[in-house]
């Protein structure tokens, strides 16, 4: 004790004392530790892809996620920012790019994407906490519109047998099937409850992901496993996904049928890109509201737009699209819906 | 009891509570100083005329600074000779007038006999508070007497005692309140007798079960003379014991902005400056001693230490064996709210109530980065504020027009700061968007 004493009062005093503006303690919470939770959420639904259409899902996955990386760190340094690689955002997009498109595409298409979604959508809007447009689907609306036959038609079909190794030459026997929603909007539910069996077994393999669609989006249960941590970390509310979710049930079910009162809710919320864009895309803290009576709105005008699409546009599925469009109405969803202040002077308006 | 606890509706955190390392040591008298620096601004206010020089002996408990205009009387703590009038430097400032006094090691210890206050008129009981110095010790050192004389057209009903003591570490109201619940219920009593009122509420957070029985049991046990002071166990959540947060949990109520308690009918006090009255009426000993916490990683030996005004964090330090090689930061006060110090020779004022020795562990030292718009600081923040977007404009420059975003009804409990996973200076911004604002 004498010895403490001594060299640390007397003699010499004190280590270098940090002297800030409170609060001193801080939680443990940080960006890098929200972004890579979220990926870790989103790895089940990739390894179930490669199960499903083969291994080069993964393949073009990892194309996807390095050349966000890539183009986050080059564009940071072009534009003289610190780069900040390491906090696992560019890692989401990648992921998420991956996800929305088909598994039969061509190797170096992601890369385009991923530089358009970085570069473009993120960075030249003031990078991480600026843009105005989900990167990822950006990127993938770039793709669309740049190759629109290789990205809405090259869908395999689910393999069997474990034979993950077998479409490994993307491009070449891909074009093989059509995606349930192409099926369902062109022929009909009778269609594609012929090409899968029963309605019951129609549930249950989209429920499950065995069925054509893009790489990430087919695992409804692994999706909402993960969107339940995410949840329970409280990393993200429900608000959003519950409310697009509910809104494409409903509004498929009074306008999706023959007359109305008539369209098939179940079928409608497991089919494309639902899951994937309401739990892990509407909910982007970035591009979406924060307040949550802004996110209930914000997720019914998802899933209004995506039944629009759907029922009513070209494409068959829509909520990419449905998502882009409400982000531009996050700013004004901001203002429309402010916090309930503690008691303000009487006097102020706002 | 849970599902009975009270609290206020909007925001709030739950930072690490950290209380373990303290709440369970019974308060210890520290050894007088060998001199102690008795700085005469520990108040919102002025700071007090001196009333001593150089040379001059003075008693425990004499008068050496004299209020002026708003503020509260100074009191030597010690025995002995003044050695210097010049100033002293403090938590937020550098130059305040103080006075030094090295003690008389001789001099006997001061006794103190109880009297009783209950002939005394609400007039004479205010006068005892203003000659005895008391502030609100909880940390905003409003000068007690004039919080207890509010405007005649204030309908004042209700008298809250802030036991709340929602800053993680600090446990020195609670041991206080456990130790000494007579003294925190008689002093509620006078202050009740003060505002000529009936009711009171003393809250406290249910993090300290012992000292809610203890005050219970003491109330049970106490003629109450028609009064009645009951014990509002509160939910633990971070800012409780925030005044308006308090009243809005204890009683309901909500003091709009701009506003003061009294315009809802509400007096608060700290429950340590309960028992700061008790000392001036009843024993007519000034305010010039107090219980402070001593916790922290990074100090030897933490403790719940009562401590005359004006010693110095040094002689603390060495009377409890010495800082740890890990400390990185010493604050006075709460880790919420609280000033970082760079010295051990800042002094121990009236509204004090804590000095935290944090290692590198404790806190966060990681550089912040773009808001990622998580919001989770619109949901922690108290008073409904978005501080995401008032740090934006800060950081565009356009701190002068944040005034509508209710930069003023911010009162820096450090909630949105402590959520905050991009680390981002809340505080800070909207500090300074209010000096902007101001303008």
């Amino acid at each position: 004790m004498e010895q403490v004493k001594d060299t640390q009062i007397s003699e010499n005093p004190l280590p270098a004392l940090t002297v800030s503006l409170s609060p001193h303690v801080k939680s443990r919470e940080s960006t890098a530790k929200i972004m890579w939770t979220v990926n870790a959420c989103l790895l089940p639904p990739l390894v179930l892809s490669v199960f499903i259409f083969g291994f080069q899902t993964l393949i073009i996955t990892l194309i996807s996620v390095l050349s966000c990386v890539l183009t986050e760190a080059v564009s940071q340094k072009l534009l003289h920012r610190p780069i900040t690689i390491k906090d696992g955002s560019a890692v989401i997009t990648g992921l998420l790019l991956a996800y929305v498109i088909p598994p039969g595409v061509p190797y170096w298409m992601p890369i385009l994407g991923a530089i358009f979604a970085i570069y473009i959508t993120k960075h030249l809007f003031g990078g991480l906490g600026f843009n105005i447009f989900n990167p990822a689907l950006i990127g993938r609306a770039f793709l669309v519109a740049t190759f629109p036959v290789a990205m809405t038609s090259a869908w395999i079909l689910p393999i069997q047998d474990f034979a993950i190794f077998k479409y490994m030459q993307p491009g070449v026997d891909a074009v093989s099937t059509a995606t349930p929603l192409y099926v369902l909007k062109h022929y009909g539910l009778a269609a594609l409850i012929e090409k899968y069996g029963t309605l019951s077994t129609v549930y249950k393999d989209f429920f499950l992901g065995v069925r054509p669609g893009c790489i990430g989006e087919t695992s409804n249960l692994l999706l909402l496993l993960g969107g339940a941590f995410l949840i329970y970390k409280r990393y993200i509310s429900w608000h959003i996904p519950v409310s697009t979710i509910a809104s494409v049930g409903l509004l498929t079910w009074i306008f999706g049928g023959e007359g109305y009162f008539n369209g098939d809710p179940i079928l409608a919320v497991l089919s494309g890109g639902i899951f994937l864009g309401a739990i892990f895309m509407a909910t982007d803290y970035v591009t979406a509201p924060t307040q949550k009576t802004a996110q209930l709105v914000f997720g019914i005008g998802v899933g209004a737009i995506t039944v629009l699409i759907r029922l009513k546009g070209g494409y068959p599925e829509g909520i990419c699209y449905a998502i882009l469009l409400m982000n531009t109405l996050t700013p004004a969803l901001e203002s429309w819906f402010k916090p309930k202040r503690f008691a303000p002077a009487k006097g102020i308006v706002k | 009891m849970t599902a009975s606890l009270l609290t206020f509706a909007k925001g709030g955190v739950h930072p690490p509570e950290s209380k373990e390392i303290t709440e369970h040591l019974a308060i210890e008298k520290m050894p007088l100083p060998a001199q102690v620096e008795i700085p005469l601004l520990q108040h919102f206010g002025a700071p007090c005329q001196p009333l001593v020089n150089k040379k001059d002996r003075v008693e425990e408990g004499d008068l050496i600074g004299q209020v002026q205009g708003l503020g509260a009387n100074v009191h030597a703590s010690i025995t002995g000779t003044v050695t210097n009038v010049g100033t002293s430097i403090g938590p937020t400032s550098l130059n305040i007038p103080s006075v030094t006094i090295d003690r008389d090691t001789e001099a006997p210890d001061k006794i103190y006999t109880p009297s009783d206050w209950r002939g005394l008129s609400p007039q004479e009981l205010l006068q005892k508070i203003k000659d005895g110095g008391i502030v609100g010790i909880g940390g905003a050192g409003f000068p007690a007497h004039v919080k207890l004389s509010p405007p005649p057209d204030a309908k004042v009903d209700t008298l809250v005692l802030n036991g709340a003591e929602c800053e993680p570490y600090l446990t020195c109201d609670h041991r206080v309140m456990l130790e000494k619940p007579e003294e925190v219920v008689e002093g509620a009593k006078i202050l009740l007798h003060v505002l000529g009122i009936k009711d009171c509420y003393i809250g406290v957070e249910s993090n300290k079960n012992d000292a809610i029985d203890a005050l219970r049991k003491t109330i049970e046990q106490q003629k109450l003379d028609g009064v009645k002071i009951q014990v509002s166990p509160l939910k633990v959540k971070y800012p409780q014991g925030s005044e308006k947060q308090l009243i809005e949990s204890t009683t309901g109520r909500k003091v709009p902005g701009g506003g003061l308690p009294f315009d809802v009918g509400v007096i608060v006090q700290n429950v340590g400056t309960a028992k700061a009255v008790f000392d001036a009426v009843v024993l007519n000993k000034p305010l010039y001693e107090k219980v402070i916490t001593i916790s922290g990683r990074g100090i030897s030996r933490p403790a719940n230490l009562q401590v005359r005004i004006g010693t110095r964090i040094r002689d603390i330090v060495e009377y409890l064996g010495g800082t740890k090689a890990d400390l990185a930061k010493i604050v006075m006060g709460g880790p919420m709210m609280g000033f970082a110090v760079s010295s051990l020779d800042i002094p121990v004022t009236k509204t004090c109530s804590g000095i935290l020795f944090l290692t590198r562990d404790e806190i966060d030292e990681q550089p912040y980065g773009p808001c990622i718009r998580c919001g989770w600081c619109v949901e922690a923040c108290p008073m409904g504020l978005s501080p995401n977007e008032i740090g934006l404009y800060v950081e565009a420059g356009r701190a002068a027009d944040t005034a509508p975003f209710g930069v003023f009804d911010c009162f820096e409990c450090g909630s949105c700061a402590f959520v905050c996973p991009a680390k981002r200076p809340l505080v800070q911004f909207i500090r300074l968007a209010k000096q902007k604002a101001r303008k």
